[in-house]
């Protein structure tokens, strides 16, 4: 129960502050006089403010796996993280990505995984671990690469275009069949073998019972 | 004594072939019954061991007299007989050979030595007829006899040297010959121990001979020490102008090469000192040692192996207890033979003493102080055997004075006389102890006459020569012994010039004579006259060693009429080879406790007692002096060439010497009558009380003046007190050092092994260590867990990144 | 700052790559860690399309993300096969039980 309070406490706070951000910046967006952008000038414009809410919700997920207790969170909390990251594919004009993000991950790789959870696990036996470089450690890891990460995508001048958005399947396609065959091919041979491979080891154990 | 006889030229030697034999034969016969001799007398019976022995002894005997009479059919300048048989050493300077040789004395010594040697080989087969161990008595004595012979037919130091110890040996071997006796056994110690030191003094005096030949002593300025300076040599070439020409083996040029420089050949020796024109006697007279001249030393030393040999002053010790021996081997050894080593050794050296009227005067006084001082101990002896021992220690002092005072032929006479007499007189005890079954004390004796009359016979005529009364020859060797003394001039005493020497030694002569003549028939008639007292049995606790009680139980049951053997009977000659019968006769031990009548010896033991006793009358027609017949004594004329030495005597008309020896015979008359006064027949009552009055010498001069005692104070104790701490030194001082080596060594090895195990391995083991340690640590990344792989992955990365930022 | 940019997305995709990264490191359950990968690739995948469509010409931005985006998947199935086999031997999922290759 506390962690069903949690998550939604989580998620609750999270798209507050955004909204709160995002009702106050709307208010005080005339004074800022921003650069245009594609998104709707000198304002904060409803896609900016989508993009807000896309990126918490792929933020919070994140945050969720990393953190919740129970492990059907866990997974749910994915479910959300992909979604916003498919989301925000959208809004970088990678629209049959933004379909494969969700129809494969979320579609594919996220029942896969909740298959496992369930084969797997007493439910409600997850804890964060407690080894000897715990959770302390990982925390300090992670802020250092994170910080490094941030301070390195924020920083450094990238030579960005305003580029318009604009469907890129037709491109995709083309691409696939064309100069990125051999990878293409490659992959579904990958996903045979994946698949063989799969099928052997779970059934391995089965015939071992 | 300064005078060597001028014409004297080196000795001309005779090479003769068989020489060597004399010696041998009795070799021969040790070798045989000691190693066979057991087994011989196993299987064929004492027989066939005494066969062996005296058939040697013969053998020896007429080879000697072969070449006695060779030397008589020489010239009497030429007489000398020489074999060498081979190079023994030759080492720098020195060289002897294994030789022989035979001049005038030394044949005179072997052909007493083998014929005297012979007769009491004979004895011994009756004496010695029950004894289990007849064939090492037998080989014993032809071992003696053998080395002896060496002795005087040497002809260098080395072998004589080689039969000096070998007598010793022969001696200590005979003397305990009954070993399982404790106290015989150490009489035969004590016998080879003094007579060890004997030896002592002697290699030294002939070392100093060695060296002063060939080199020259001089003090040093700065210490009272010497420097020897070898090339200082001896001996010169003739008219050569520097007489001191470099030492080494020279010979003089001339018609008769003599050789020069050290040597210990007697020959060589003797040329070399004997003829003036080499120089060498000059030479020798001149050098000192220590401040005192060097032939005084050498002549002092070299009698010290005669006072041990034959027991003079103070080393005669020994001779009173080798009485433990058996009786034979008193006769031969310590009357006859080996005691007279030591005079003989004076007499071939005559020309060394010579040279030094200190060592001539030194060697007359001990002579005679011995005789003078071993007579008085004889006075109050009891043993039989005591009394002859002391006797003949009397005796040899007598020998040293003829031989001390220059009278170097009269020395070696009365040497011969002494042969004759002194070995009939212990034979005849011999016989008496026979008789009386193992009976040596002489109160137990007495009225012997009636049952052994050959031995009492020939016990008087030997107590007749010995006394000194004329026609027998003791009175001739030891009036001439006398009056040569008496009238020696060139006598010097610890460097000075001692005319008064001789005289002086005349009259304690006189007094030891007189001496002699009472104690000797002291012991005539306290054993043959009177009544027989003994018969009690065994001899029992006296105060002399008993003749052996456990082996050779000479026994005869109380009537062995058949024993009196008719000593006109048959069978003659003492070399008899054929068996006697003196062993079948003796049976099993008889009871104890019931009297025993003596009875006679038989004709082994009583026919050498004739010749013995005939030897010693007929011994006299060698020395008759010339005051008699104007001619030179026989003797004095056949050794007259091995003796090159001329002393100066003081001349007297022939009445004084014909006075004085009719003071010598003086003095045998008083010291008879009183033997007979107090002794015959055992009925005076007067010993017993001077006995008694003068219980306090008595009782000193009975016990030797203490001087047993005295020695083993001073010398043995300290001794065996040194033996001791020497032991105790040796056990806890050098073992413990040893035992400290051992366990430094250990603690080494334990430090090594100990470096070994924890540096050495240790540090194997600490590479090993470290490895495995630190597998062991860093196995510990491989936790198998993933999120460990993860992290290392992660930290490893960024590691990466963070060096990029940085050093970028 | 609002308005948003390349440096936003870069910006999502780090907060997503860094709690990934913790999910991976931190989590007992491998099916966590798993989700953990995902999330890392996800946020990989984001980077490259940001670039794609920010920086890059052509489609090899969209085309590389869709690949791993396959591959994801392939790899999904296998790992989970795989947690699968590991639960049927050790009757557990915890990440410390499967330590069979320690020392």
């Amino acid at each position: 129960m506390r962690s069903h309070r949690k998550l939604l406490a989580w998620s609750v706070a999270s798209l507050a502050v955004l909204g709160a951000v995002a009702v106050a910046s709307a208010h005080l967006s005339p004074a800022l006089a921003a650069s245009p952008g594609p998104f709707a000038g000198g304002r904060l414009s409803l896609a900016d403010l989508v993009f807000w809410f896309l990126a918490a919700l792929a933020v919070a997920g994140a945050a969720g796996v990393a953190l919740s207790r129970n492990i059907l969170y866990t997974s749910l909390a994915l479910l959300f993280s992909l979604l916003g990251v498919g989301g925000l594919y959208v809004y970088l004009s990678a629209d049959f990505l933004a379909v494969a993000q969700v129809l494969i991950y979320i579609g594919g790789v996220l029942v896969l995984i909740l298959f496992a959870v369930m084969l797997t696990s007493r439910i409600g036996d997850v804890n964060i671990s407690n080894t000897s470089l715990g959770w302390a450690g990982g925390a300090i890891v992670t802020a250092v690469i994170g910080l490094l990460v941030v301070v390195v995508a924020v920083e450094v001048p990238w030579r960005a275009r305003d580029v318009p958005l604009a469907p890129t399947t037709a491109q995709l396609g083309n691409g696939l069949l064309q100069g990125w065959l051999l990878p293409f091919e490659l992959a579904s041979l990958i996903l045979l073998a994946t698949m063989i491979g799969a099928i052997v080891i779970a059934r391995k154990e089965l015939k071992a019972d | 004594m300064e005078h060597p006889l001028n014409e004297l030229g080196p000795i001309v030697v005779h090479q003769v072939s068989y020489l060597w034999l004399i010696p041998l034969f009795p070799a021969l016969g040790a070798l045989a019954n000691s190693l066979f001799g057991i087994r011989l007398q196993r299987a064929f019976g004492k027989r066939a061991v005494h066969l062996i022995a005296i058939a040697m002894m013969v053998l020896s005997f007429s080879v000697a007299v072969r070449a006695f009479l060779e030397l008589y059919a020489l010239a009497p300048a030429d007489r000398f007989l020489s074999q060498t048989l081979w190079r023994m050493l030759s080492a720098g300077q020195l060289s002897f050979d294994l030789g022989f040789a035979l001049d005038p004395l030394s044949m005179m010594m072997v052909l007493i030595i083998t014929f005297i040697g012979t007769l009491i080989h004979v004895f011994s087969i009756g004496y010695m007829a029950d004894e289990p161990s007849y064939w090492r008595f037998f080989a014993y004595l032809n071992l003696f006899v053998f080395a002896m012979l060496l002795l005087v037919m040497g002809d260098n130091f080395a072998v004589m040297f080689f039969g000096w110890e070998g007598v010793g040996l022969a001696s200590y071997l005979l003397i305990s010959f009954w070993y399982t006796d404790v106290e015989k056994a150490k009489a035969g110690m004590k016998a080879f121990v003094v007579n060890r030191f004997g030896d002592f003094g002697f290699v030294l005096g002939l070392f100093l001979l060695f060296w002063s030949l060939g080199g020259v002593w001089e003090p040093r300025a700065d210490v009272r020490s010497l420097n020897y300076h070898p090339e200082i040599g001896a001996g010169a070439v003739p008219g050569a102008a520097n007489p001191f020409l470099a030492v080494g083996p020279r010979t003089t040029e001339g018609e008769h090469p003599v050789k020069l420089g050290p040597t210990l050949n007697f020959r060589e020796l003797r040329d070399q000192v004997v003829i003036e024109s080499t120089g060498v006697a000059e030479h020798l007279k001149n050098q000192h040692v220590w401040g005192f001249a060097l032939m005084a030393v050498v002549g002092m030393l070299l009698f010290v192996g005669a006072m041990g040999k034959s027991a003079q002053l103070p080393l005669y010790v020994w001779l009173p207890d080798a009485m433990a021996g058996p009786t034979p081997v008193s006769a031969l050894i310590h009357a006859a033979t080996m005691v007279t080593a030591g005079v003989y050794m004076v007499a071939r050296l005559s020309y060394l003493y010579a040279l030094s009227p200190t060592a001539m005067g030194w060697v007359a006084a001990i002579g005679m102080l011995t005789a003078f001082f071993a007579a008085t101990i004889g006075f109050f002896q009891y043993d039989i055997k005591k009394v002859l021992a002391y006797s003949t220690v009397s005796q040899l002092g007598f020998m040293f004075v003829g031989v001390g005072v220059g009278a170097f032929w009269a020395g070696s006479y009365h040497l011969l006389t002494h042969a004759f007499f002194k070995a009939c007189l212990f034979l005849g005890s011999g016989s008496v102890i026979l008789g009386c079954h193992h009976e040596q004390d002489m109160r137990e004796m007495g009225g012997l006459k009636k049952h052994m009359p050959v031995t009492a016979w020939t016990y008087l005529i030997a107590c007749w020569a010995i006394a000194g009364f004329p026609w027998a020859s003791g009175f001739y060797s030891k009036d001439e012994i006398l009056w040569k003394a008496f009238t020696a001039r060139d006598l010097a005493f610890l460097g000075h010039t001692a005319p008064w020497l001789g005289p002086a030694i005349f009259v304690l002569g006189i007094v030891a004579a007189t001496g002699t003549s009472f104690y000797m028939f002291r012991s005539y008639y306290m054993t043959f006259t009177g009544k027989y007292r003994g018969g009690a049995g065994h001899a029992e606790e006296h105060d002399e060693d008993p003749h052996s009680a456990h082996a050779a139980p000479h026994h005869a049951t109380a009537a062995h009429p058949q024993d009196n053997i008719d000593p006109n009977g048959g069978h003659g000659a003492a070399h008899a080879k054929k068996d006697d019968h003196g062993h079948g006769v003796h049976g099993a031990d008889a009871g104890h406790g019931h009297r025993h009548t003596p009875h006679e010896s038989p004709l082994s033991i009583t026919a050498v007692l004739v010749v013995l006793a005939a030897g010693a009358v007929l011994a006299g027609l060698l020395g008759v002096p010339a005051a008699w017949t104007h001619h030179e004594p026989i003797l004095e004329r056949w050794l007259a060439p091995s003796l090159p030495v001329e002393t100066r005597f003081a001349e007297f008309p022939h009445s004084t010497e014909l006075l004085f020896q009719g003071i010598g015979v003086a003095a045998a008359v008083v010291g008879w009558f009183f033997a007979r006064l107090l002794f015959k027949d055992g009925r005076s009552a007067v010993p017993a009380e001077l006995k008694k009055r003068f219980f306090g010498i008595w009782t000193v001069v009975y016990n030797k003046y203490y001087v047993d005692e005295g020695y083993q104070a001073i010398i043995v104790r300290p001794s065996l007190f040194l033996a001791r701490f020497l032991f105790w030194f040796d056990q806890h001082v050098v073992d413990w050092l040893v035992n400290f080596a051992g366990w430094l060594g250990r603690l080494v090895a334990n430090i090594d092994g100990a470096i070994d195990t924890y540096v050495v391995d240790g540090a194997v083991n600490a590479v090993a260590g470290i490895t495995g340690e630190a597998g062991r640590a860093l196995r510990r990344i491989e936790t198998g867990r993933i999120t460990t792989y993860l992290y290392g992955l992660t930290f490893g990365s960024l590691l990466v990144l963070l060096l990029n930022f940085l050093f970028r | 700052m609002l308005h948003v940019t390349l440096s936003h997305f870069l910006g999502v995709g780090a907060i997503l790559f860094a709690l990934g990264l913790y999910t991976v490191l931190t989590r007992r359950n491998a099916v966590a860690v798993l989700m953990g990968v995902e999330l890392l690739l996800n946020a990989a995948n984001v980077n490259l399309v940001a670039f794609n469509h920010y920086v890059a010409t052509g489609i090899a931005g969209q085309t590389f993300a869709l690949f791993v985006i396959v591959l994801a998947a392939a790899e999904a199935a296998v790992g989970l096969a795989i947690v699968l086999s590991i639960f049927h031997t050790f009757k557990t999922i915890d990440v410390r039980a499967a330590d069979l290759m320690r020392e």
